[in-house]
């Protein structure tokens, strides 16, 4: 055969823009907001093309971490309808790719976050990629139903390390922030599991809808919420303290509980009736809680540094 | 003749890549550079021991 010509279906070479959703931009973008909350929010000034520099490599260890999550768990993601049209199982991106460009970033993104601003800032960095690849991804997420209430610290660092990157080391305020995120976590994906339905069980990942049953998932789900709020009420008058911040905990959190108790009394019947609603509203809510509650405390911020106050609120 | 032409969709998918993997690089030198930029500004004086006594280097009297 003298014939050249080839089929182009029949080739899996990836484009630029799969290799970019190999660093999961949508994660990407909660991390970039939280940390610049976290670093806008910081005692002290950050150059603005330090900063600029830190979120970018803040982002990219994020990114990296995210492929080596795509890497490890490409036999899953085959299995589960949600995950199937990432790179590694869509066929555009070879598994050994994935864990060269993973491993590439983690390196550089620690490297440059370390040059840029600090080296506290890049421990928690380097800390955060293994907690989300090491001990998340390989461990947790396949031997307990706990996986994504501890696994949640992974996504709950970054504004501690947009923290790290102004003051260069770890406070109250930061904490409290982590706090937030990482009690957020539990909720937000609960309620995505309910409606995946068998997705999770279908791959044999041990989440607490598939080990505890989805009854239990609903209890669960109201309890971290009314947590949550507790908490996050509760702050308002501590280190983030301000009035922005507990306006806007109320108001949020007066509509969370409203979600998880709608879902805590409905059965799987009623959510099958009406193809989940009541969930995936939850979890659209759980979204702009997080998005609104950063927006607060950097309001607050903004607020005090324009010498705006309140009776003694800021 | 092979029928392997130069726009084939595969060619515009790599050409889509080499740009985007340029982009990319050149945004990180120019990154780079700023944030040199920046540190040597903002670094202070940058002053190392040369084994020649200079005023700068010594303690002022009271210990401080």
């Amino acid at each position: 055969m003298s014939d050249t010509s080839f089929d182009s279906s029949q080739t899996t070479e990836a484009s630029f823009g799969d290799y970019f959703a190999l660093l999961k931009p949508r994660v990407m973008s909660l991390v970039v907001f939280t940390a610049l909350v976290g670093l806008l929010v910081a005692p002290g000034s950050v150059h603005p093309v330090e900063g600029f520099a830190a979120i970018l490599f803040i982002a990219l260890g994020g990114g990296a971490s995210g492929a080596l999550n795509m890497w490890w768990d490409a036999d899953i993601d085959r299995i589960m309808k949600r995950t199937q049209k990432r790179p590694i199982p869509a066929g555009k991106v070879t598994p050994d790719e994935a864990f060269a460009i993973g491993i590439a970033l983690s390196c550089l993104s620690v490297i440059m976050l370390g040059l840029a601003s600090n080296l506290v800032a890049a421990g928690l960095l380097a800390f955060t990629i293994f907690f989300y690849v090491v001990i998340y991804t390989m461990w947790l997420k396949r031997s307990t139903p706990q996986n994504i209430v501890i696994g949640g610290a992974a996504g709950a660092f970054p504004p501690m390390i947009g923290w790290a990157v102004a003051t260069g080391g770890v406070s109250i305020e930061s904490i409290m922030m982590f706090a937030i995120t990482f009690f957020w976590t539990p909720p937000h994906f609960w309620a995505l599991a309910l409606f995946m339905k068998s997705d999770y069980s279908d791959a044999k990942v041990p989440m607490l809808t598939v080990t505890h049953g989805r009854r239990n998932t609903r209890i669960q789900i109201f309890a971290y919420t009314v947590l949550l709020a507790a908490l996050s009420v509760g702050m308002s008058f501590t280190a983030l303290n301000g009035p922005v911040f507990l306006a806007t905990a109320i108001i949020l959190n007066l509509l969370f509980i409203k979600g998880a108790w709608t879902i805590l009394r409905r059965n799987e019947e009623q959510a099958e009736g009406d193809n989940y609603a009541a969930e995936r509203s939850f979890f659209k809510l759980s979204l702009l809680y997080l998005f609104l509650l950063f927006t607060a405390i950097l309001a607050d911020a903004v607020l005090v540094r324009m010498g705006v106050t309140f009776g003694g609120w800021v | 003749m092979s029928n392997f032409r130069p726009d084939h969709e595969l060619h515009q998918r790599r050409r889509g890549r080499n740009f985007g993997l340029l982009a990319v690089l050149l945004g990180f030198v120019a990154l780079v550079f700023l944030l040199t930029v920046v540190k040597v500004q903002n670094g202070g004086k940058v002053e190392a021991f040369d084994h020649t006594a200079r005023p700068s280097l010594t303690t002022p009297e009271g210990g401080q």
